[in-house]
């Protein structure tokens, strides 16, 4: 079980926008008053591959890796890559899951099957699950490249944190061009 | 005082800003690229990308003779590049702090091995510090500084991947002021190593290490964490925090520099336990010298030198019991590898080589990819550089056949590391093979680094771009060709004929990399796929782009699909269709 050290996994697929997010969580922990670590691997997995990346915060926090089995929130950017994840979530934990389905190379070549039924398996383990028509709600907040914010808005919920860490957050690290589509694509996340 | 949340790269950068760095280059390699990346924000560091660690160290050499301050980065096998002269400035000491990072990568992420280089900390008998999270890493940058200067000796700092990738809270401090300022001094007896002058030096390298041991004993960057336990832990960098995670009752001492090791105090803080375990990732370094002290210690007898450690396997070691998580899958489940981008120029050249039956000498980059199905068309890969020499060793007891399979493949800013001296060997030893140069316009792998062939230097401004094609020919390449690889039967026919070739020919194939921001390439409307055409040859999947699926339809057929989002329209696919089934639905 989790000791007083929350522990955040986001999962999905290189290119959607992970890192950005998981910079935002981090961003909205410090200035709540955390002791946050983040940790992803860069490098390989810019190219098209499996992406994750950990955050914990809490009054202290050593590891920057999430103790195997123990995260409290799976955030999901992707089908296939939110199931891959979830031996990694504790029992009782949360997962919130994107509803978008990319097919990896050993299936789009044919040679393997997309699992199928993935959102029911979840549910199964996890009763407290969500999935989240991401890029539709991207879509009505006026950018689709905006699923990474509605999934935070999504995952806000989860977490108490103040709503004005986050709208401050939000106005510092996205470009302010498209500050207001983001804080609309929070919101909608937000109020799922 | 200000606080940020920052990665163990970001924490070098500051921490070298901090400290007053004049100078600071380096060649890109995860993990430890994005710490020159970040000195583009402090206009008071000239940083600067060289074309490989050899030449990045011995920027930083010249700069720390003149006085100034310099930070030279690389990854763990770049050591291995610039190894030449970092033992021979271990003899000489510095003027000007130097500090060298090294950026190691347990379990491999994104390397060929993965070398412990506290190894080399050891081997050049030069100090090495171990952050183990951000604010470690800026503040031991800092520190490396002065100890560089205080003991007359260049400094090594080493990260791991998970120190330098993870991000975490620390404190920012103003510049320090007072540093001298730079000039030439003549020193010949400290700066030219010959023989007279190095015999003399090396005595003093060992005092040095004498006197850096004593004093590692009371500095705070060593520390003891007192829990009240009856065990024991003796680490460093990110196993430190691992161990805080697992053994929360157990006192530790904390190591901040693991060369040389704090003897007498390490002695002292043994002498309180019955249980005293060493934890570190990869090589037994630590444990190695403390049971040399006649310490006995559990170490590498239950923590594997393979891999990174993380908090389950450290437990796992511990207990000797693996904990079962909550949920487990009861299938298994399709892998996502990476591959090359849609749009990726590497592309048509590797499935060309794949059709021509090359036996292709690898080398170091996004390109290595390649080797992947269903391209499939790399034989070997062993460091940057080596598919030339690779090639040049194979040609020479092939028979006059064979030979003419042999295809060495390298990117643009490979070549410039280390291929030129393989390439030169060619042709000066006579071997007969074709060598491509993927020409992409970047160092793309590490994120899009810029190189002395894309025209522009790491602060933006613009530089001369190397002529590849001129270069080759004067060591002596009589036959250089370029091709657009999005050209996939003129790319073809020119590997073909140059394969052909028993001499040494290079064929360039240049176009830049999809993702370069700064020389857009329009992005063209999606391809699509007229599924009554498609007679399901599989043709186009052989191109292995992530945009091209295989569907079966409402009829039961087997079809290839486009995936709209991907595609980038680069056409590749609607030329390898026998069919003409793919098609730009603006036509």
């Amino acid at each position: 079980m989790s000791n007083e050290v929350t522990n955040i996994l986001i999962s999905g697929v290189g290119g959607q926008g992970i890192l950005l997010a998981s910079e935002i969580l981090s961003e909205v922990l410090m200035l709540a008053g955390f002791d946050v670590k983040k940790n992803e691997i860069h490098g390989m997995s810019q190219r098209g591959g499996s992406v994750v990346s950990h955050i914990r915060y809490g009054k202290k926090v050593y590891s920057s890796i999430i103790p195997e089995g123990q995260a409290d929130v799976l955030l999901g950017f992707e089908l296939l890559e939110t199931y891959r994840y979830l031996p990694l979530v504790r029992q009782g934990g949360s997962v919130l899951a994107n509803n978008l389905q990319i097919f990896p190379p050993p299936v789009t070549l044919g040679k393997e099957s997309y699992p199928a039924d993935i959102p029911a398996k979840i549910a199964t383990a996890f009763p407290d699950c969500m999935l989240v028509d991401g890029l539709q709600l991207a879509i009505e907040a006026g950018n689709q490249r905006t699923v990474n914010i509605v999934l935070l808005g999504a995952l806000s919920n989860r977490i108490s944190i103040d709503d004005s860490c986050w709208q401050q957050t939000l106005r510092k690290m996205v470009p302010a061009k498209y500050s207001e589509e983001n804080l609309k694509a929070f919101s909608l996340g937000r109020n799922l | 005082m200000e606080r940020a949340i920052l990665s163990g790269n970001e924490a070098i950068a500051r921490g070298a800003y901090e400290a007053g760095v004049k100078v600071a280059s380096a060649y890109p390699g995860t993990p430890s690229t994005e710490i020159l990346e970040n000195m583009v924000q402090y206009p008071s560091i000239d940083a600067s990308w060289a074309p490989n660690e050899k030449v990045a160290l011995e920027v930083g050499i010249g700069a720390s003779f003149g006085g100034g301050r310099a930070l030279v980065a690389m990854k763990h096998v770049g050591v291995n590049v610039a190894a030449d002269p970092l033992f021979t400035l271990s003899y000489t000491g510095v003027k000007g702090g130097l500090v060298l990072i090294t950026a190691d990568d347990p379990e491999l992420h994104s390397s060929q091995n993965e070398q412990d280089n506290r190894n080399y900390a050891k081997f050049a008998k030069i100090p090495m510090f171990e952050p183990a999270d951000s604010q470690e890493a800026l503040t031991f940058t800092r520190i490396a500084f002065e100890t560089s200067e205080q003991f007359d000796t260049p400094v090594f700092l080493r990260t791991t991947t998970r120190i330098s990738h993870s991000k975490s809270v620390v404190t920012l401090q103003n510049p320090v002021t007072d540093l001298p300022e730079p000039g030439l001094e003549k020193n010949p007896a400290k700066f030219v190593m010959l023989p007279s002058n190095a015999r003399k030096r090396h005595p003093l390298v060992e005092e040095r290490l004498a006197h850096l041991e004593e004093w590692a004993c009371h500095q705070s960057f060593n520390r003891v964490e007192k829990a009240g336990g009856a065990i024991g832990v003796i680490t460093s960098g990110v196993s430190y925090q691992y161990a805080r995670e697992v053994l929360p009752d157990a006192d530790i001492l904390k190591l901040g520099m693991v060369y040389p090791l704090p003897k007498q105090m390490i002695r002292d803080f043994a002498a309180n336990y019955d249980t005293l375990y060493v934890i570190e990732e990869l090589d037994p370094f630590i444990e190695e010298q403390v049971r040399a002290m006649g310490i006995e210690v559990k170490g590498k007898d239950l923590f594997s030198i393979c891999g990174e450690l993380t908090p389950g396997r450290v437990a796992q070691s511990l207990t000797g019991e693996a904990e079962s998580p909550y949920f487990s899958h009861s299938e298994s489940l399709p892998g996502r590898p990476p591959s090359m981008c849609p749009g990726c120029p590497h592309r048509s050249v590797f499935h060309s080589l794949n059709r021509l039956q090359a036996f292709v000498t690898g080398d170091i980059g996004c390109y290595t990819l390649g080797f992947m199905e269903p391209l499939a068309a790399m034989d070997t890969c062993i460091c940057m550089g080596a598919s030339i020499g690779n090639a040049t060793g194979l040609s020479k007891l092939l028979s006059s056949e064979q030979q003419r399979q042999v295809v060495a493949v390298i990117g643009d800013s490979t070549f410039l590391h280390t291929g030129i001296n393989g390439l030169m060997d060619m042709v000066y030893n006579s071997a007969s093979a074709t060598v491509v140069i993927l020409d992409n316009r970047i160092t793309a792998m590490t994120g899009r680094q810029e190189n002395p062939s894309s025209g522009y230097t790491l602060m933006g401004a613009d530089s001369y771009r190397v002529d590849l094609e001129q270069l080759c020919r004067a060591v002596g390449v009589r036959h250089v060709q370029v091709v657009d690889p999005y050209q996939v039967a003129a790319t073809r026919q020119v590997l073909k004929e140059e394969m052909e070739r028993p001499e040494v020919s290079v064929v360039i194939a240049r176009r830049a990399c999809m993702l370069v921001k700064r020389d857009p390439v329009a992005r063209k409307p999606a391809m699509t796929v007229d599924s009554e055409r498609c007679n399901g040859c599989r043709a186009c999947l052989k191109l292995g782009c992530p945009a091209i699926e295989w569907r079966t339809t409402a009829a039961g057929k087997g079809v290839a699909h486009i995936n709209p989002l991907f595609c980038v329209g680069c056409g590749l696919c609607n030329q390898v269709c026998s069919v003409d089934a793919i098609g730009d639905i603006h036509e």
